[in-house]
Parts: structure tokens; C-alpha cells; sequence
């Protein structure tokens, strides 16, 4: 597997460094992976619960390796023609009934090589990441939304980095792009796929990190303060939950108890905005009566 | 892989391969390949990009990270050891000059340590604590040796140290001063919760290291790897196993939520809708290019569940009553109803967004299940299911019935299933015994399963199996 072109990081301290500068700070076991996505040439499939950010890794690589970011979002009915390119019908129709009423009538092999031209063909993300010549970072966001039948679509693509169009030829990717899956975990990915991607499981960060990472993102924040809000999205974490506060929410209650001006976060604070971090009327609930918030 | 003597390295990792099969993770032959690549690729001097390179290539779920660590602590241990041995030495080789009894000293140690442990655990430095375990180890959970070795024990060293007695001390430590009770407390207990937990891991962790040394690491591995939360036995489930599993129900519930209506769309669109059809060629110069249909009808699917709550079946039924009320969060027309030796219908205590574990107790004491000595009794279960809720059951409903099947040599009420079997849509009998002992003692297991598939569902994989066959 020897990779197709120069590596994009020197070592892993490389990526560590290069993250932190793009506004995401990596732990060992991210950076790590990162770097071997990057030397081995392999998919990245990256698998945890919303919000532990997923898609935000895939962009801050975009931008620590300035490549542009191509995401496709997988849902349920994605398919081929979405994924990976389809014919523009309408515009090929209206180039033959143009031909029919001009005067020569138009040399059907002429026509049929025009028609099935670049110019009619709409390239989506896919198709699009393999033909770019500048440097890519592919996104493929939710993967596990997207039916079994894209799966194999997908192995295809991702393990040649090359389409075949049977009215063009084979297009073959000059440049590999980096390729990012993310899925929530909803289903079971395939075996097949799984195994042509490295694997990172991405979970709540460790307290320590994940106090970094909210005064990363929200400086203004003192630390003492970012220290008790840590502590106590964690608190809630613990506590059976039906959606855990994830990174993104504990981003969001820092900016609301900036927001309202709150220096503390005691338990009046608490009960004020702990909307901001738990979305469910049970979970409220629950997290009140557990945190004695009554 | 150059640099790399044939036998050393390799045979090392396929060792450690090997063993992460054994502890039941699936790793196929071009994963191993990859492995090796990852070898050349990290900086092998680091050791937490040996693990986390390793597993990027062999694991595919995150449930199996914890055994993953646990092996690789024993295939790549530690081999530094910093300043434990210095510090250790002087203490024992001292030791029979000084006169003190053998015990005294142990406990002036260990209450040393222990001093040591609170600010280590106020501290919260995890690189410290880990460090600190290892010492503890060394210094407190040496049991007898013996001819084949000195062995080292977790309980020794926790017994000694009792870090439980400490949380008391952390938590005014944490604290700082303010006020018990309340909201800081709550938070304050949680981060205590984690250190305990963290040190007690790495006290554990120790421990196998050493005895990997003594007694050669395929033997601790054995014994060292808990079984993955999907594979433990729902009857033997200890509560922190359910912990684990309830965190798997909701994607379960999500996914056969997903299939069910899946099959809804999947036969084509209905009859084609002319009037959209034709605007739509509008655009394509008055050629029908794409058509358009109308939606078909939707059909609601049915969901009925019948649930043995009695004892025997205790940790299987709660899951399943869980998965029934994540059930509800996605249909509307799924009716639960419950039975030891009568049957009462308790589709009310799983209104959306109700706390399961909640309604698992309340059903247990308002749900009228009981009606004679709260032994299980399928017949009578059935007969009354079947006499009150006659019309739950159509041609539209798919029945599930969840049970060991062990009657207490009563009445199996066979005539009455395999009436409600004809009819439903379809049913399915949901076992969480092993098959080999269906029909053993009491089970009428073989004799309902002539009347209605029955599956063995032992544990989360096998019901995630379950639910993407249906």
C-alpha cells in the first residue's frame, strides 16, 4: 500500500500540531489515527455519538492540510445518481430536439458523442472528489444513514479511486483524496467496508481535554469556570440519560453562561439553562432530581 | 519492513492477533496485514501510538475497546519502571535490621500511601495516579511467595488502602469549603466516582501486568477478559452489565423502527400521478422524462408485545420492556402487555418519554399480573389475554412473545397461542434460554415452538441479529 503521493503530516506530533492550529484539538488516539489514514492511504471511518465531533475533525483536516472539503451527506434513498454523477436528461434532450429542427438534421454519431460530452454530465460528490488535481478532503457525513446497496457503491469507489461511466471511459483519481466517514452507529456498517478503513471511535472527551477544548473555542470563559462546567456536563453524562450532553453542547453552554454574564455556575444557574444541554423533558427532570436542583 | 527480524516482531504481533480473536473481536487476515503496516509506520518507542495504531486496524465497534486495552497492556507491557524500585529496595532490604514487627511496618506503609493516594486523587493528575498504582502494587499486594513465584494481588493492595474511606475527605477536598448538599456535592461526587474508578483500574491493571510476568500471558488473558456487553447472558446480567446493555437498546429500537419502515417504501410508489407528471415534462420540452406517482398509503405497522415479567426471566424482561417503550418513541401502534400467571395490558406506563426503569416498577406494583401465587403461568396468561384483549390481535399485527416458556408443569395453553399465531400477521417467540434446554424440567419451549418460531435470544447480539432478520 505504498501511498500515491508525498504524506501530508511528518508524525503524529505533526498532526497534533497542525489540528490544534486549524481550532481542533486532537487526543493521541485521533492524532494517531489521523496519521496512519495518511501514510497507509486508508479511509478514516469514524464512529461515536452526536457531537463528539465527527464532522468538525473532517474539516479541521481539511484545513490543516488546506484542501477543500467535499462532503457528501448520506440519507436514506441516496443513491447512485446522487452519490456519484448522472446525465443532465433535460438538457441532453433539448440539445437533440435543437439538432432535429436545424437544418442539416445533425450526423447521429455526432450527436450521440456530443450528448454523452462532458457538458452533460453532473458530477457529484464522488465523482468530483476523485477528478479534482488540487489536494481533497472527501466527507462522507452519516454513513450509516445511507442504504446497504451505497455501501457497495462505496467500497468500489474508495478502494480503486476510479469510476467507470460506460459513455466516457474510466476516470481514474490523480490525486487521492483523504477520506473521512462518520457514523452515528446506528446500524452495523458492513464488515467489508469497516475493513477497508482504519477505525476510530470517538467518545466524550476526558475532562481534561475536553476543559482545553472549551477554552479553545470559547476564550473568553474564565478557567475556574470552564473547570465547573466540565464537571458538571460530566455529572450529567453519568446518569442515564436518553441523549448525553455532547462536546458541541457543553460549547453552547459556555457561550449561554457567557452570554448571560454568569461567573458561576451554581444551582440557580443550573436550572436556568440546563435547556441548553439536555433536549428531553425526561431528561431534565431527571438530571434535576439527581443534581438535588429542586 | 525492513529492520523488522523475522520471529521478533512479527510473531509478537501475531501473538497478540491471536489473542484478540480468542477474547471473541473478529480480526480477518488483511486486518493482521494491516497491523504489521502500522508497525512501520508509527514510532514503535511510543506506546500509546503502538495502541491506538493497533486499534485502528483490528477493532471495528467501540464495545470492544475495553478488552482490546486489556490485552494490550499484557502483549506490550510497560517495561520502563520509574523509580519504583529505588524507592522500594531501601524499605525491604532495612527490613530485618530495624526490629519493628513485620505488621506495624505494613501498616505504617500503607497509611503513608494512603496519605499519599488522597492527594494524588485531589490532585486528578492521571499519569500521577497511574504511577502511584503501580508503586501501591509493588509495595502492598505482594501475597506469599510461593515455589513457582511471587504472586501480586488487587485485593491487597485496595484492602489496604481502602480508598472507598476517602470520599469523604475528597469530597471536602473538592469541595473547597462550600456547603454539602445541593448541586456542587452531586458534581463533585461524580468526579470522585471516575478517580476511584481510573485508580482501581490501574491498580488492576498492575496486577495483571506482573502476574503476566510470573505466569505467562496467555493464562491471565484468559481469565482477564470480560466478555463483550453484547455477548453476556441477559439471565446472568449483573446490573453494571444492564447499565451497558440499556445504552444499546435505543440504536436497536432505531434500527427495527428503520426496517419496518423500509419495508413500507421499498414496494414502488403507487399509481402514476398524471397531472404531476405532465408539468414536470414541461421542463424536458413536453417529454415525460421522469414520472410521478402518488404516495401510497401508508401501512401502520402493528406491534404487539407479550412479556413474561416473573422472576426467572427478571433482567431479559426488563430489557425488553425497554425496548418496547424505545418502540413507542417511533410507532404509535405498539401495545405492550405483561404476564406472570395473569395478563394486564401496560402499553400506559410506556407513554413517550417516561423513565423505563420507572415503569418497570410501577408495572410491577400496579399492573395486575398476579392473580394467584405469582408463579409463572402461560396458560392462564394466555386464556386471559385472549378472552379480554380478543380484537389486539388482527391480520395487520405482528405478535411477539418474550419467555423461557417454563410453566411450572401447568397448563401450556397451547390451543389458545396457536389460535392467536393464525391470527396474526406474523409472531415470533423471543427465548433467552439456551436452545439445548428447551423442553428440559418445566419448559414447554419444544412444545409452543411447534406452533410459533420460537429464537433463542441470549444476549444484545443475538436480539440485533433478530431484529435486522425480521
Amino acid at each position: 500500500m505504498p501511498p500515491q503521493q508525498p504524506a501530508r503530516f511528518a508524525d503524529v506530533a505533526d498532526v497534533t500540531a497542525r489540528l490544534s492550529a486549524a481550532g481542533y484539538l486532537p487526543d493521541a488516539q485521533i492524532a494517531t489515527t489521523v496519521f496512519l489514514a495518511d501514510r497507509l492511504g486508508k479511509p478514516l471511518l469514524v464512529e461515536g455519538p452526536a457531537g463528539v465531533g465527527k464532522t468538525e475533525l473532517a474539516k479541521a483536516l481539511a484545513t490543516a492540510t488546506s484542501s477543500d472539503l467535499i462532503r457528501l451527506q448520506c440519507y436514506e434513498g441516496l443513491d447512485e445518481a446522487r452519490a456519484l454523477y448522472e446525465w443532465n436528461y433535460k438538457k441532453q434532450l433539448l440539445r437533440i430536439q435543437a439538432s432535429q429542427n436545424s437544418a442539416d438534421g445533425g450526423d447521429w454519431g455526432d450527436l450521440h458523442d456530443d450528448v454523452f460530452g462532458e457538458e452533460f454530465l453532473l458530477s457529484r460528490p464522488l465523482l468530483t472528489a476523485i477528478r479534482r488535481t488540487e489536494p481533497t478532503v472527501l466527507l462522507i457525513d452519516e454513513t450509516d444513514k445511507a442504504d446497504v446497496e451505497v455501501e457497495g457503491l462505496l467500497l468500489e469507489v474508495l478502494s480503486d479511486f476510479q469510476v467507470t461511466i460506460p459513455e466516457i471511459g474510466t476516470i481514474v483519481a490523480t490525486r487521492r483524496p483523504m477520506v473521512v466517514l462518520t457514523s452515528n452507529a446506528t446500524r452495523e456498517l458492513s464488515e467489508a467496508l469497516k475493513r477497508r478503513c482504519l477505525y476510530l471511535a470517538l467518545d466524550y472527551p476526558s475532562a481534561e481535554r475536553e476543559r482545553e477544548i472549551v477554552l479553545s473555542r470559547v476564550p473568553e470563559l474564565a478557567p475556574a469556570l470552564a473547570e465547573q462546567l466540565v464537571r458538571t456536563v460530566r455529572a450529567l453524562r453519568a446518569m442515564e440519560l436518553k441523549k448525553s450532553p455532547s462536546i458541541s453542547e457543553t460549547l453552547d453552554w459556555a457561550q449561554t453562561l457567557l452570554a448571560l454574564g454568569m461567573d458561576t455556575l451554581g444551582t440557580d444557574e443550573v436550572r436556568q439553562t440546563l435547556g441548553v444541554v439536555l433536549k428531553h423533558g425526561s431528561d431534565q427532570t431527571r438530571a434535576a432530581a439527581e443534581l438535588r436542583l429542586n | 519492513m525492513d529492520g523488522i527480524t523475522p520471529g521478533g516482531l512479527p510473531a509478537h504481533l501475531d501473538g497478540f492477533v491471536r489473542a484478540v480473536r480468542e477474547a471473541g473481536i473478529p480480526v480477518g487476515i488483511s486486518s493482521a496485514v494491516d497491523a504489521a503496516h502500522v508497525l512501520t509506520a508509527v514510532d514503535l518507542l511510543d506506546r500509546e501510538q503502538l495502541r491506538h495504531g493497533l486499534a485502528a486496524v483490528l477493532l471495528h465497534r467501540a464495545a470492544q475497546r475495553p478488552t482490546y486495552d486489556v490485552l494490550f497492556d499484557l502483549w506490550w507491557p510497560l517495561t520502563d519502571r520509574p523509580s519504583v524500585p529505588s524507592e522500594a529496595e531501601p524499605a525491604q532490604d532495612g527490613a530485618p535490621d530495624d526490629g519493628v514487627p513485620d505488621a506495624d511496618r505494613q501498616a505504617a506503609l500503607a497509611a503513608e500511601l494512603r496519605a499519599e493516594l488522597l492527594r494524588k486523587l485531589l490532585d486528578g493528575d492521571e499519569e500521577a495516579l497511574r504511577r502511584f498504582a503501580r508503586q501501591a502494587v509493588e509495595q502492598l499486594g505482594q501475597g506469599q511467595p510461593s515455589p513457582s513465584g511471587q504472586s501480586f494481588f488487587s485485593y491487597r493492595v485496595l484492602r489496604a488502602l481502602s480508598p472507598d474511606t476517602l470520599v469523604s475527605q475528597l469530597l471536602d477536598g473538592l469541595l473547597g469549603g462550600a456547603d454539602r448538599g445541593g448541586l456542587a456535592e452531586q458534581v463533585a461526587r461524580q468526579t470522585v466516582r471516575e478517580r476511584l474508578a481510573a485508580f482501581r483500574a490501574a491498580v488492576e491493571a498492575e496486577v495483571r501486568r506482573r502476574s503476566a510476568a510470573e505466569r505467562g500471558r496467555e493464562r491471565v488473558a484468559r481469565t482477564a477478559v470480560k466478555p463483550l456487553a453484547d455477548q453476556v447472558d441477559f439471565l446472568r446480567a449483573q446490573s453494571a452489565d444492564l447499565a451497558e446493555l440499556r445504552r444499546s437498546v435505543a440504536p436497536l429500537a432505531r434500527r427495527l423502527a428503520a426496517r419496518l419502515s423500509a419495508k413500507r417504501r421499498l414496494g414502488r410508489a403507487g399509481r402514476l400521478d398524471f397531472r404531476k407528471t405532465v408539468r414536470a415534462s414541461l421542463a424536458t420540452g413536453g417529454v415525460p422524462v421522469v414520472t410521478h406517482h402518488k404516495p401510497r398509503a401508508v401501512h401502520k405497522p402493528e406491534l404487539v408485545v407479550l412479556c413474561d415479567i416473573s422472576g426467572s426471566v427478571a433482567g431479559f424482561s426488563h430489557f425488553t420492556l425497554m425496548l418496547t417503550q424505545a418502540l413507542r418513541e417511533h410507532f404509535s401502534g405498539v401495545r405492550a402487555f405483561a404476564f406472570v400467571d395473569s395478563t394486564d395490558e401496560v402499553t400506559r406506563f410506556f407513554t413517550p418519554g417516561a423513565d423505563v426503569a420507572d415503569a418497570v416498577q410501577r408495572i410491577g406494583r400496579e399492573a395486575d399480573v398476579v392473580s394467584f401465587d405469582g408463579h409463572s403461568d402461560y396458560g392462564n396468561a394466555f386464556g386471559v389475554f385472549a378472552e379480554r384483549w380478543a380484537s389486539a390481535v388482527g391480520p395487520k399485527t405482528s405478535l411477539l412473545v418474550l419467555g423461557d416458556g417454563r410453566t411450572n408443569y401447568r397448563q401450556p395453553g397451547l390451543p389458545v397461542l396457536a389460535d392467536l399465531v393464525r391470527r396474526s400477521r406474523s409472531a415470533y417467540w423471543l427465548n433467552p434460554e439456551p436452545a439445548r434446554l428447551w423442553g428440559s424440567g418445566d419448559s414447554a419451549a419444544d412444545k409452543y415452538k411447534q406452533f410459533i418460531p420460537m429464537i433463542e435470544v441470549r444476549n444484545a447480539a443475538q436480539l440485533a441479529e433478530f431484529v435486522t432478520t425480521l
